[in-house]
């Protein structure tokens, strides 16, 4: 018996297919979409409804040995926030960092139905698909950390650009990532072995390797092109943080010479003004560059106010935080491969800088001109959590309440802003573009984020509300792979979801030359480094299109 | 699966050399094992590369002639046992689960969603061993690196409260004294190595300056040393109260100030004698302050091969490392109310199940008196104290001998296990697969139990 579901009745957004909010029914057959189903067929009415795809989450840091780090840290956070069990769920603890079940039901709820956790060091790869395997409900894969790779800056120095590329195809199926990550390229080479420093220009020569970050960042975006990666580089721009770093940003997006790149959270990265005074917004420069360049999707990144975590590879931000916060801190080097920082961390209305990152946040939402490129996120636990996401959609769709808001806080910061003058209202096939359609096209998922014939049955049915962060807050039904996981706001049954990665081809020959670097400096074994299919469980491998 | 490589040497038949096995004794975790495997004999003849107490780990396994199953001290099937441990939880008002230390990745999962079902306790060895570690850590954080960065980087090497060359005895060779790193040329020439303990030990001709602290002190010299680190002043009798001279800590400090890379690796010294989470809390306070003048890391050395992955796994699925406790349908934690030594010397449990590790041997008197009273299941691969007191008592394959799966080495990195040779005996992960789907089975429907 093949199992089948119908939805009827629905008004239905569906970007992709240029669907908007027209009544339709979304027919459902083992997992997938379908054209049509049986009469007797399960029904689910959606009258007076509003039927989306499963939301996408294109930047989120959710599993792996930073994440447990984090969680370990926070008693005081979890206890605050309990996940308790149902018949058939397991339990958890939630605060900013929630354990993996508590995560995989929580995005559930929100009716989302993938996430990719964006930053993963590869020797710790196996831990990350350990941790997404007790992830329950969605779908998931992982970007693997290459930007601060001993061996590969080797190779660069060297010259050995194919040798390059083919160690970045063997890595990305080693450890079974999705697609490659660059963070604060270049400077881990300076925190680990300059006493803390940090690289500052992007056209500064990274110690010992005689390369610049520029040349890194160019370098691997030719190389994903070539290996058509799924997802392009996704990148974490140097500079986080710091005022003017705009410049940084815009060279960075110049580097991509109009090829794919992914600039991830983008807010952290459109500070005008100059270094080390307070920042103004330079989100227009940003949004501008943006809009006029196809090549570059991005995800926001929006601050939202409360408490968050600065989880990061970027070890350096992590310290420039910690001083100014004194709190407990987390710094974990790892071999040849990567940092990491982490901090707890609290974004506060009073504040100007944390008022003025809200802004940018939204300023880069409400100028963008092309939904499908600008995406939602809050880079979470960074940014805020990801339970965020609703408040979040209702201030790009309501106006009034956004303005309401901007009373409440710092009015310097709202004084430099242009945030007052924008009344843009996201509609809800908007919404669906940038929490759906838009990550699913840059992502490559193209099974995903639309509702045609043939796509995977990740659906979600809300009641329609005026007040729109109630509705995104809980959907009356959510279907992953044809089953309803959530029934009328309760879980019906539990789910695994499975892991998303790509296999870029390459010439196995490399191996030999990376195997002798292991055996000088890696601490473990190169023959136990390769992570075996074992740990894949349900997967997915989505094809990449090598330009050869 | 593991690459496995064949050879057939002249007068033996039957051998099978395993390259890059892992040896998961301690917490060290070497990968780097060449084992030699007699098929007949079910043994190990050879362990290349491995230390004194992997040699013993990997020698004396033998497939011991023992029954699977034993219920009350009498033979049972496999199914038998699975059944009957299954009843003893379901049954219980308070079920523990303890150990977890010497077992895969894979089987502390299912031992935690056990616990999780049945709205029991879950606690690990760490509680006895590195868990002021842990809790240290909550309250401070941590500057931390892996193996292989301290191997490629450290100049500073600072051992305290740890005998290292009697209890990781590779810890020195294969990744923090003597390796030669990326940017450490010379390997231990390049390194500067103190070692700091209450006595001297096998492990102190390893280090350039030995610092030997009274017994019980530790937390005043480690706070005196975060002081001269800050440049405050500290109290003139500070060798009188330590047994350390003030002209001792500041070669010390300045050693750390203006080492390039620096590493404090914290033993069991530090966490079980007096101060503990204090002792391990300042510690990383020191180790996070030495990086306002240079780059510093910490790190406890665990103990044994797996502690690391239950930290993790139990952390990962209830936000908490250790000492949880689902009797509300949610996970809790609480050291000293939630660990087992505490929950037994209380009598508070009425079924444990205690998985690779001997609480009865080394908990307390009143703790192992409870523990004779209730019924106990036990997962071991030889015969212990506790096993000795258990209703049922599964004999279990060895991980990383006869099992694969995954475990964590002390700093976190997993580790895939490439197994020498077939046990007849089942698996941690396979025994607690059987015993959760029987405890479901158990507890369906209207049985279930959800948060109160």
């Amino acid at each position: 018996m093949p199992s089948e579901l119908k939805i009827v009745n629905g008004r239905v957004y569906d970007p992709a297919n240029h669907i908007n909010g027209d009544v339709q029914d979304i027919c459902v057959r083992d997992g997938k979409i379908v054209d049509s189903v049986s009469k007797s067929v399960t029904k689910i009415d959606a009258h007076g409804m509003v039927v989306m795809p499963g939301a996408i989450d294109i930047h989120c840091h959710i599993a792996g040995p930073k994440v447990n780090l984090a969680r370990k840290l926070m008693p005081e956070d979890h206890r605050l926030d309990v996940h308790p069990k149902t018949a058939v769920t397991r339990s958890g603890t939630g605060g900013i960092v929630p354990s993996t079940f508590a995560t995989g039901y929580r995005y559930a709820t929100m009716g989302y139905t993938t996430a990719m956790e964006a930053a993963v060091p590869p020797i710790t790869a196996r831990h990350v698909l350990e941790e997404l395997d007790d992830t329950p409900v969605i779908d998931k894969g992982f970007y693997v950390l290459l930007g601060n790779n001993a061996f590969l800056y080797k190779l660069l120095k060297e010259g050995r650009k194919n040798e390059f590329k083919e160690a970045i195809a063997w890595w990305v199926n080693s450890v079974h990532a999705y697609t490659v990550k660059l963070v604060n390229t270049g400077s881990d080479e300076l925190w680990k072995g300059r006493k803390n420093a940090n690289i500052t220009d992007v056209n500064e020569s990274i110690d010992h390797y005689d390369i610049t970050p520029v040349h890194v960042m160019e370098s691997f975006i030719e190389a994903a092109h070539e290996l058509g990666l799924p997802h392009p580089p996704h990148i974490h721009c140097n500079n986080l943080g710091h005022s003017g770093n705009i410049s940084t940003t815009l060279d960075t997006m110049k580097a991509a010479q109009g090829r794919r790149v992914h600039m991830a959270h983008i807010q952290f990265h459109s500070f005008g003004g100059e270094l080390n005074k307070n920042p103004v917004s330079g989100a227009r420069e940003i949004i501008d560059y943006i809009n006029d360049h196809e090549n570059i999707t991005a995800d926001v990144g929006q601050v939202m106010f409360g408490k968050a975590t600065a989880m990061t590879a970027d070890a350096p931000l992590a310290w420039m935080l910690r001083n100014v916060k004194f709190d407990k801190w987390v710094n974990a080097d790892t071999e040849c491969e990567s940092g990491c920082g982490i901090i707890p961390f609290s974004y506060q209305e009073s504040i100007y800088t944390h008022t003025l990152q809200w802004a940018m946040g939204l300023e880069l939402f409400l100028m963008s001109k092309d939904p499908w490129r600008v995406l939602l996120s809050t880079d979470h636990p960074n940014g805020g959590s990801f339970m965020n996401y609703p408040k979040l959609i209702k201030l790009l769709m309501d106006s009034a309440y956004r303005k309401e808001a901007l009373k409440h806080l710092n009015q310097k910061a709202v004084d430099k802003t242009v945030l007052l003058e924008l009344d843009r209202e996201y509609t809800l096939n908007e919404i669906a573009i940038i929490t759906r359609a838009g990550p699913a096209r840059a992502l490559g998922l193209m099974n995903k984020g639309h509702l045609g014939v043939g796509a995977d049955a990740d659906i979600t049915v809300y009641t329609e509300e005026d007040d729109k962060e109630k509705m995104f807050n809980a959907p009356r039904y959510v279907i992953k792979d044809g089953i309803t996981v959530i029934n009328d706001h309760e879980f019906a049954t539990d789910h695994k979801g499975k892991i998303l990665h790509s296999k870029p081809g390459y010439n196995e020959e490399i191996a030999a030359e990376i195997e002798p670097f292991f055996e000088d400096y890696y601490s473990v074994r190169f023959s136990n480094y390769a992570i075996s299919d074992d740990y894949l469980h349900d997967h997915e491998e989505i094809p990449t299109h090598p330009k050869s | 699966m593991p690459e496995v490589i064949q050879s057939k040497p002249k007068e033996k038949k039957n051998i099978k050399i395993v390259k890059d096995a892992t040896c998961t004794f301690c917490g060290c975790v070497c990968d780097d094992m060449e084992l030699t495997v007699d098929l007949d004999e079910h043994r190990i003849t050879k362990a290349k590369n491995a230390c004194v107490l992997g040699r013993a780990w990997f020698y004396e396994h033998v497939l011991e002639d023992r029954p699977v199953v034993l219920i009350d001290g009498k033979e049972a099937t496999l199914e038998e046992g699975m059944d009957t441990a299954a009843q003893i939880l379901v049954d219980a008002k308070f079920p523990i689960t303890y150990g977890l230390s010497d077992c895969t990745c894979e089987a502390q999962r299912v031992a935690v969603d056990i616990m999780d079902t049945i709205n029991g306790n879950v606690d690990t060895t760490t509680s006895v061993c590195h868990g002021p570690s842990g809790m240290a850590f909550q309250g401070v954080g941590e500057s931390t690196a892996t193996l292989g960065e301290i191997r490629n980087r450290a100049d500073l090497v600072i051992y305290w409260g740890g005998n290292p060359a009697e209890s990781h005895p590779r810890h020195f060779t294969r990744y923090a004294v003597t390796p030669k790193g990326m940017y450490i040329p010379n390997g231990k020439k390049d390194r500067t190595v103190v070692l700091v303990d209450v006595r001297k030990t096998s492990s102190t001709p390893v280090a350039d300056i030995f610092v030997q602290v009274k017994p019980g002190k530790d937390f005043e010299v480690l706070w005196a040393l975060r002081a001269l680190v800050k440049g405050k002043r500290i109290s003139k009798d500070i060798e009188e109260q330590t047994g350390v001279s003030r002209e001792m800590l500041d070669d010390l400090v300045y050693r750390m100030k203006n080492c390039q890379y620096g590493v404090l690796f914290l033993g069991m010294g530090l966490t079980m004698t007096r101060g503990r989470h204090f002792n391990s809390g300042a510690v990383y306070s020191l180790a996070a302050d030495l990086n306002e003048f240079t780059h510093f890391v910490a790190k406890p050395v665990r103990g044994h091969g797996n502690v690391t992955g239950a930290d993790n796994v139990v952390s990962w699925q209830t936000g908490y490392p250790f000492g949880v406790n689902f009797n509300r349908g949610y996970p809790r934690f609480n050291p000293g109310e939630f660990t087992t030594s505490d929950v037994l010397a209380r009598g508070e449990t009425d079924a444990a199940m205690i998985i690779a590790s001997d609480p009865a041997s080394n908990f307390s008197r009143r703790a192992i008196e409870h523990l004779a009273k209730i019924p106990v299941i036990t997962m071991d691969t030889k015969e212990t104290h506790t096993t000795k007191i258990s209703k049922v008592r599964f004999a279990v394959a060895t991980y990383g001998i006869n099992t694969g799966g995954t475990v964590y080495r002390m700093d976190d990195v997993p580790i895939s296990l490439r197994p020498a040779f077939d046990s007849p005996f089942p698996t941690d992960q396979e025994v607690l697969e059987g015993i959760r789907q029987r405890v479901k089975r158990l507890l369906t429907g209207s049985k279930a139990r959800t948060a109160f």
